[in-house]
């Protein structure tokens, strides 16, 4: 790894003679590493999901939540350094209040997202800061219907109809490609994402859980988790299905 | 405050003692005025415009102090400006209210302001808004303000109804006005009316001389010249 930005890579005030800032290359190098987290935009809503590597027999079920409410119509999941993800839930968090007290309405996902984007680059300009490791993927349900966005280390805020960060990334691309988004419900979206988790998780025998979330017409526009009972069906649906192709080898 | 008379007439508060009046109706909203702007006995403005615009689709009707309000619109029609520029899209009714609602209350001890804001918006449709002089916001099918208002609740009363045509509506608020000038002397002059829909705003103005006068008022002269 070293002599990719010799010299140029010490701080995030340095350009190289290529034009990259090296450090904010490096911050995305960490949430590429991290485990996926991948994000659909339906007709009628937007799933979250994120895999979740068990590191320890001894952790409680469920805890480091990487799925984070910002208001009731808006959530994010983390990628990539989790501390880092919660100070930049804990702002999108902030900006949608007073976003509230001041105009009177819950805050729009494209102000949000902007907000958020200056936000992060923010932390690309001084010498003093280290850029955030962590993309953080953004589900919105306001007045305009429901949205996707995606913020990356480096603020660039982009909206999408469907995205996966991580290490499973790039197949889970190509799974989401093949999927008709525009024309499923959230309640199908959600058993697709549980199996494209299940299907680029890496077999090394190492445990996972997942955490999945939606806004929809079925949550009341609200930001929640997925019914367990959805979940776990999702689950079952996942396991048969990666069987099958098993089988099919 | 314990003067007789007008007094010293550079230290009497310019107020707007007022008639003003908003409606909604099938489609839209109509905000209805007097003209009189006065300080004691002396009338300063006898043709003001107290419908100001705050953006595009929502007005405000002022009344109470006229320098508390100008100064409060201002300040609005700015943060309104920089709010659309953030959020590349028309501002709601209910938000261009709320920016009124936060300057009156926290200024409360300072001002002396009481605004109606109303206006047409993709979300909500027709929405009216009246903001006290606490900082109180209430949404409200219909509203009146000022001092006029106090002699034309009858009126209202009686003739005010939900889901009016626009012409029924601007007769209405029209008469509402007409009626208040005949018996308030703090609101007189013309009437002025601006009508908002999703086609855009309509201003309508009717001079004095035409306002047919009351029971018991003598008939205006003729313009001259």
């Amino acid at each position: 790894m070293s002599g990719i930005g010799t010299g140029y890579d010490l701080s995030s005030t340095t350009y190289s003679p290529d034009g990259k800032v090296f450090q904010t290359e490096y911050a995305q190098k960490s949430v590429d590493n991290s485990s996926t987290v991948l994000g659909l935009k339906c007709k009628d809503g937007v799933v979250l999901a994120c895999e979740k590597l068990v590191l320890s027999k001894l952790l409680v079920e469920g805890s480091n939540r990487r799925i984070h409410n910002i208001d009731r119509h808006v959530g994010v999941a983390v990628a990539g350094l989790a501390p880092d993800g919660r100070m930049i839930a804990n702002r999108a968090w902030d900006e949608a209040a007073s976003y509230k007290r001041v105009y009177g309405e819950p805050i729009p996902g494209h102000v949000l997202c902007e907000r958020v984007g200056s936000y992060v680059h923010l932390f690309n300009l001084y010498w003093s800061l280290r850029p955030y490791g962590a993309t953080i993927l953004l589900a919105a349900y306001d007045k305009n219907g429901p949205a996707l966005y995606a913020v990356d280390p480096s603020g660039t805020s982009l909206r999408y109809f469907g995205t996966a960060v991580g290490k499973g990334r790039q197949a889970a691309k190509n799974e989401i490609e093949k999927l008709k988004l525009a024309e499923m419900t959230c309640r199908e979206a959600v058993v697709e994402a549980v199996k494209i988790l299940h299907k680029v998780h890496d077999e090394d025998g190492k445990k996972f859980e997942l955490e999945v979330s939606w806004v929809c017409e079925e949550s009341g526009k609200e930001h929640q988790r997925v019914p367990a009972d959805l979940l776990a069906d999702a689950e079952r649906q996942a396991k048969a299905a990666l069987e099958d192709s098993d089988m099919d080898d | 405050m314990g003067q007789d008379g007008p007094g010293d007439l550079t230290m009497v508060p310019v107020s707007m003692g007022t008639t003003i009046v908003a409606t909604t109706f099938n489609g839209g909203v109509i905000l209805a005025a007097d003209s009189r702007t006065s300080s004691g006995a002396y009338i300063g403005n006898r043709a003001t415009d107290k419908i100001t615009p705050l953006c595009d689709n929502v007005y405000c009707l002022r009344s109470g102090s006229a320098a508390d309000t100008q100064a409060i619109a201002g300040y609005v029609q700015h943060f309104i400006a920089q709010h659309q520029a953030e959020e590349n899209d028309r501002i709601s009714v209910k938000t261009a209210a709320t920016l009124v609602r936060t300057l009156a209350y926290n200024n409360k001890d300072n001002l002396s302001a009481g605004l109606i804001v109303a206006g047409w918006d993709k979300h909500g449709g027709e929405q009216i808004y009246s903001i006290n002089l606490g900082g109180t916001m209430t949404q409200v099918p219909f509203t009146m303000s000022g001092s006029g208002s106090t002699y034309i609740y009858g009126y209202a009363d009686k003739n005010w109804r939900p889901n009016m045509t626009q012409e029924e509506a601007h007769d209405f608020v029209q008469r509402c006005i007409r009626y208040a000038i005949a018996w308030d002397a703090s609101s007189g002059g013309c009437i002025r009316t601006v009508t908002i829909t999703k086609d855009g705003v309509k201003r309508v103005f009717i001079p004095g001389e035409e306002i047919p006068p009351c029971f018991g008022e003598l008939p205006r002269e003729a313009r001259v010249g």
